[in-house]
C-alpha cells in the first residue's frame, strides 16, 4: 500500500497528522484523564453499591422510603418532559419559521435557565409559593400546599430543564428552513398535517435526543429540588434528595445502592443519545447520496 | 406585544400558520415559569434598605464563598480548557480501540445526577478511597477542602468545552495545513498558527460554558467540600444557609448577585456563539 503512494502525497500527509509518538501519548494522556475523571467515578458508584453483597443490595432497595423516592422521581419526569416537550416545540416553531421583531432576545429569554444556579430556581419558587410568599397566605388560606410538597418539586423540575428540547429544535428547525412546509400548505394541508407529515419526521431524532438528556436532567435534578422539597421522607424525597440523606445517615451502601439506579439511568441516556446520533448521521449520509434531482425539461 | 410583532413585509411567513398560537404559548409558558417567577426575585431584594443588601452581600462569610467560588470555578475551567481540547483532539484526528465509546463517555457529566457524582468523587479521594489511600500518604487531600471543589467542578464542565471544539475541529479544512506544511512549517507551527486561531473562539466559548455552569454548581460540590465556613463553603450554600434560618431577604440579595452573574456570562457566552459564528462562516 504504501509502495504506491507518491512521495509527495506522503509528505504531505504527514504535513497534517503528528509523528506516531507524539500521537500515542496525546491518546494516553487524555484517555488517562477520562479515567480518573469519568470512568473511576462510575465503576465507584456501583462498587460502592455492591461492598456488602447483592444481598444488601437487594435489601436497600425494597425499603418502602426508597419505592416511594422512585416513584416521585418519575412522577416528576413524567409531568416535566411532556410540559416542555410542547413547550420546545411551540418556541422552535415560533423561532425557526418565522421572522419577527425580538427573535435574538426571545431565544436568549429560553436560554436563560440553564445559566440560573439551581439553588437560585428553588429559591424563586418559594418566594413565590412560600409561606412568606407573594402567594403563601392566599394559598395558605385554601389549604394549598406547594413548596414542601409535590407541586413545587415538578415546578423547580420544570424551570431547570426548560430549555432543553427547545434549544435542540431550534438550530434544526432552522437548519431545514421552510420550503417543505410550504408546498405542502400550498398543495392544500392543514397547518396540523404540515407539522405531523412533513416537520415531525425531520426533526424526530432532534425530538429524541431533547428528550432524554430533558429526562435525565429532570430525574437527577438536585440542588432545586433540594430548597423547595422540605425533605419529607416518604413523601418528598426524590432519588436524589433520598441519596443525600442516607449518605449523611452513614448509610453508605444503601445510598450508593439507590445511587446506581440513577447511574444506570445515565448509562441508558447515553446508549440511547449515542444510536440516535449515529442513525442521524447515517441518514444524513443516505440523503447526501442520494441522486441529484433532474430539473425538467 | 409590539416587540414580538411579526416581520409583515417577509412574505413566506405568512403562508405557515400557527405563528400567533405557537408564539403566545411560548411567551406565556416562558412568564409562567421563568420570568415571573425571577421577577420575585428581585421585587423581594427592594424589601432590604441599600445598606442592608450591602451587608447582606459582602459579609465577611460570603466574600469568602465568592473567593472560593470564583477561584475554584476559573482553574477547573482552566483545566477544561486543556483537557477538554486534548480530548476533543484524540477524538477528531486519531483512530483508537474504543473511540466511539469514548466519545459517548464525554457526556456522561450531563447524564450523571450531581448528586451521585459528588458521594462518587468523595468516596475515591477520601482517605480510604481507591484513590484517595495512595495520595494521603504523599500528604495530599483532595477531599474535604477546596480542592475537592476544584475536582468536582472539573468533572461537571469537561463535556462543554469537548462538545464546543470538536465540530470546529471537525469542520476544520486540512489543505490549510496542508499548505501551511508546504510552506515549510513546523507541526508545532502549524497547530499554533494555523489550527489554534480557528479554534479558539470555540476554545473560549467552552471556557466560558464551563465556567458559569461551575459557578453555580451546588449538587456535585457540597459532598466532597467539607462545607467548612470561610474556608470551603461555596456561595449557593451560603444561599441555602440563610434559608434554612429563615433570613429570606438575605438569601435573595445573595442570589440576585448571583443572578446577575449569570446574566452578564450568559450575554458574553451569545457574543462569543456570535463571534465564532463570523469566524467559522458556518450557522453553528
Amino acid at each position: 500500500m504504501s509502495t504506491a503512494i507518491n512521495p509527495s502525497v506522503r509528505r504531505a500527509q504527514a504535513g497534517t497528522t503528528e509523528p506516531a509518538w507524539v500521537r500515542y501519548s496525546l491518546i494516553g494522556v487524555a484517555l488517562t484523564f477520562m479515567f480518573f475523571f469519568l470512568v473511576l467515578p462510575l465503576a465507584a458508584v456501583f462498587t460502592e453499591a455492591l461492598r456488602k453483597g447483592f444481598e444488601a443490595y437487594w435489601v436497600a432497595l425494597q425499603e418502602p422510603d426508597a419505592w416511594s423516592a422512585i416513584r416521585l422521581t418519575f412522577l416528576t419526569a413524567l409531568v416535566a418532559v411532556p410540559l416542555n416537550l410542547v413547550f420546545g416545540i411551540a418556541a422552535a416553531w415560533a423561532i425557526a419559521k418565522y421572522e419577527f421583531t425580538g427573535k435574538a432576545f426571545l431565544t436568549t429569554l429560553v436560554d436563560l435557565p440553564f445559566s440560573v444556579s439551581p439553588v437560585v430556581a428553588g429559591l424563586i419558587y418559594v418566594l413565590m409559593f412560600g409561606a412568606q410568599g407573594w402567594f403563601g397566605p392566599w394559598l395558605q388560606a385554601h389549604d394549598i400546599k406547594i413548596i414542601f410538597a409535590v407541586p413545587g418539586i415538578v415546578l423547580a423540575t420544570v424551570f431547570v430543564t426548560f430549555p432543553f428540547i427547545a434549544r435542540e429544535l431550534i438550530p434544526l428547525m432552522q437548519a431545514q428552513g421552510n420550503d417543505e412546509e410550504q408546498a405542502a400548505i400550498v398543495l392544500g394541508a392543514t397547518g396540523w398535517q404540515t407539522f405531523w407529515y412533513v416537520t415531525l419526521p425531520n426533526i424526530k431524532w432532534g425530538l429524541i435526543y431533547g428528550v432524554i438528556l430533558c429526562n435525565a436532567r429532570a430525574m437527577g435534578e438536585f440542588g432545586a429540588v433540594s430548597v423547595v422539597s422540605g425533605h419529607i421522607r416518604g413523601q418528598t424525597n426524590t432519588m436524589p434528595l433520598h441519596v443525600e440523606i442516607l449518605y449523611n445517615e452513614y448509610q453508605s451502601v444503601a445510598a450508593f445502592a439507590v445511587a446506581s439506579l440513577l447511574a444506570l439511568l445515565a448509562l441508558v441516556t447515553l446508549a440511547i443519545k449515542s444510536v440516535v446520533e449515529w442513525r442521524h448521521a447515517r441518514e444524513l449520509k443516505a440523503t447526501a447520496e442520494l441522486p441529484q434531482e433532474m430539473p425538467h425539461a | 406585544m409590539a416587540l414580538f410583532s411579526l416581520a409583515r413585509s417577509h412574505k413566506a411567513a405568512r403562508v405557515l400558520p400557527g405563528f400567533n398560537i405557537t408564539l403566545g404559548f411560548t411567551l406565556t409558558y416562558l412568564s409562567l415559569i421563568v420570568l415571573i417567577p425571577l421577577s420575585a426575585l428581585v421585587f423581594k431584594t427592594f424589601t432590604l434598605t441599600w445598606p442592608q443588601f450591602w451587608e447582606a452581600v459582602t459579609g465577611p462569610r460570603v466574600m469568602a464563598s465568592y473567593k472560593l467560588t470564583f477561584g475554584a470555578s476559573l482553574i477547573a475551567a482552566l483545566v477544561n480548557v486543556v483537557f477538554g481540547l486534548l480530548v476533543a483532539w484524540v477524538l477528531v484526528r486519531y483512530n483508537f480501540f474504543g473511540k466511539k465509546v469514548v466519545d459517548a463517555l464525554v457526556d456522561l457529566p450531563f447524564a450523571l445526577p450531581t448528586a451521585v457524582a459528588g458521594i462518587s468523587l468523595t468516596a475515591l479521594l477520601a482517605g480510604n478511597g481507591w484513590v484517595g489511600q495512595y495520595l494521603e500518604p504523599m500528604g495530599i487531600q483532595l477531599a474535604f477542602n477546596p480542592n475537592g471543589v476544584v475536582i468536582a467542578l472539573i468533572f461537571i464542565g469537561l463535556p462543554f468545552v469537548v462538545r464546543t471544539v470538536q465540530p470546529v475541529l471537525e469542520d476544520a479544512e486540512k489543505e490549510l495545513e496542508e499548505a501551511a506544511t508546504c510552506l515549510g512549517a513546523t507541526r508545532w507551527q502549524t497547530f499554533s498558527r494555523v489550527i489554534f486561531p480557528s479554534i479558539a473562539p470555540a476554545l473560549l466559548t467552552g471556557f466560558a460554558m464551563a465556567f458559569a455552569r461551575a459557578i453555580g454548581e451546588y449538587g456535585s460540590v457540597i459532598f466532597i467540600a467539607g462545607n467548612m465556613p470561610m474556608v470551603s463553603e461555596i456561595t449557593p450554600l451560603i444561599i441555602i444557609g440563610k434559608l434554612e434560618q429563615y433570613d429570606y431577604a438575605g438569601a435573595t440579595a445573595v442570589a440576585v448577585v448571583m443572578l446577575v452573574i449569570s446574566f452578564i456570562l450568559l450575554l458574553v457566552i451569545n457574543a462569543l456563539q456570535a463571534w465564532q459564528r463570523r469566524h467559522t462562516g458556518a450557522p453553528a
